[in-house]
């Protein structure tokens, strides 16, 4: 055989022979890719089952905060007109006013009158209904401040706190007379209040003589012991003063709480004038008006 | 005989080239191979993730709720409030 037929034979089973190598790994790899797409194509087949009912779900969800949204726009623009509804929208959200409200388009249009942090309509609309306008500390979602048990103290609330709700925390009102719980003696109250160091320090050493009295005890003071004073009984507590613990009346006949009962201002009213006397003009503003009298008559006698 | 020779020499220019293309046509297959399976991975993790898309029904009712009572409180305004004059 010509040696030119062995390199064609050798050159051709060298070609099939790289056919075969390369296609076989092409095969392969196509197979690989086969698996890869059927898992793609199962998970995407998971992602479309899964995700079918969100469009309706999603639609029907929009369409509720659709209603939500017409209700509460409708709701506002009826209440507070078209003008006040853009202007309190604009209050909260600004630059809303330009996008206007979605079920009113010509809200566009409307220029939004700046409404501060307090919208006096609403604060009327508010306390007419029986709750405080937020404006002040009260809470708006708080009790009503009308209600007929606990107004006061809701009413009261909206104030700096200082002793409307824990009145037990501080101080009560002194007590004074024979009966107090605290007595003070003469030479530490002496009328107004003792001085303490600031008012000395703010008004001189002069003003200390109040803290120790007038008179100080050591020198006979009116706390002094009764060794030290005179034989003087007006000292006593009868003087001083002290309650007299009963509830007779002062007087001898008392008081008559019927006679306020039957008490009439236009024919009672007045200074008793002498009947026939030139009025003097100082009583003429104290004297009972002739239209009062007239009137008080005309009563009288169509009751009778 | 020179024919031969000739003949040959363009075969194993073919040779050369089928060798070539062949090699492009595995590397091009090869390189599919790491493209799906990154495929197949993220659509398993896209699948997962929408396994809250049932929470969505709940999400429906929980609005629905809401806007009837925001329907009810609107009523109840409608009538204790005056409307704008």
């Amino acid at each position: 055989m010509e040696s030119a037929a062995v390199v064609t034979i050798v050159a051709v089973a060298l070609i099939v022979a790289a056919l075969v190598v390369y296609l076989v790994g092409v095969i392969l790899q196509l197979r690989k890719i086969t698996a890869g797409l059927d898992q793609v194509i199962s998970h995407v087949g998971e992602i479309v089952e899964k995700s079918a009912p969100v469009n309706g779900v999603v639609t029907a969800i929009n369409e509720q905060l659709d209603a939500g949204v017409d209700l509460l726009e409708g709701l506002l623009v009826k209440k507070a007109g078209m003008v006040d509804a853009v202007g309190l929208v604009e209050g909260l959200y600004a630059g809303s006013a330009a996008a206007g409200f979605r079920s009113f388009p010509e809200s566009t249009t409307v220029k939004a009158p700046r409404i501060g942090e307090v919208y006096t309509h609403g604060t009327l609309t508010l306390a007419r209904l029986g709750r405080e306008a937020p404006i002040a500390v009260g809470n708006p979602a708080g009790p009503a401040l009308r209600d007929v048990e606990r107004g006061s103290l809701a009413a009261r609330l909206l104030y700096p706190e200082i002793r409307q709700s824990r009145p037990e925390s501080l101080a009560r009102s002194p007590v004074i007379g024979t009966d107090a719980p605290v007595q003070y003696p003469p030479s530490e109250q002496r009328g107004g209040t003792t001085p303490d160091e600031a008012e000395i320090r703010e008004k001189g050493p002069w003003s200390e003589v109040a803290a120790e009295g007038i008179v100080p005890a050591e020198a006979g003071g009116s706390d002094a012991p009764r060794e030290l004073l005179a034989e003087d009984p007006q000292l006593e507590s009868t003087v001083l003063g002290a309650t007299t613990a009963s509830d007779q009346p002062a007087t001898e006949s008392g008081i008559d709480p019927s006679s306020g009962d039957e008490a009439d201002a236009v024919s009672d009213g007045g200074p008793e004038l002498p009947e026939g006397a030139e009025p003097d003009l100082k009583d003429a503003a104290a004297a009972r008006r002739q239209v009062d009298v007239e009137s008080a008559d005309s009563k009288e006698g169509s009751d009778t | 005989m020179t024919l031969w020779w000739i003949g040959n020499i363009a075969l194993f220019a073919v040779f050369l080239v089928v060798v070539y293309l062949l090699h492009g046509v595995l590397s091009a297959a090869r390189s599919i191979v790491p493209s799906a399976e990154a495929i197949a991975k993220t659509a398993a993790a896209g699948s997962k993730d929408l396994d809250a898309a049932a929470l969505l029904l709940t999400t429906q009712d929980q609005v629905t709720k809401t806007v009837a009572g925001v329907a009810n409180y609107g009523g109840s305004l409608d009538v204790i409030l005056d409307d704008a004059e």
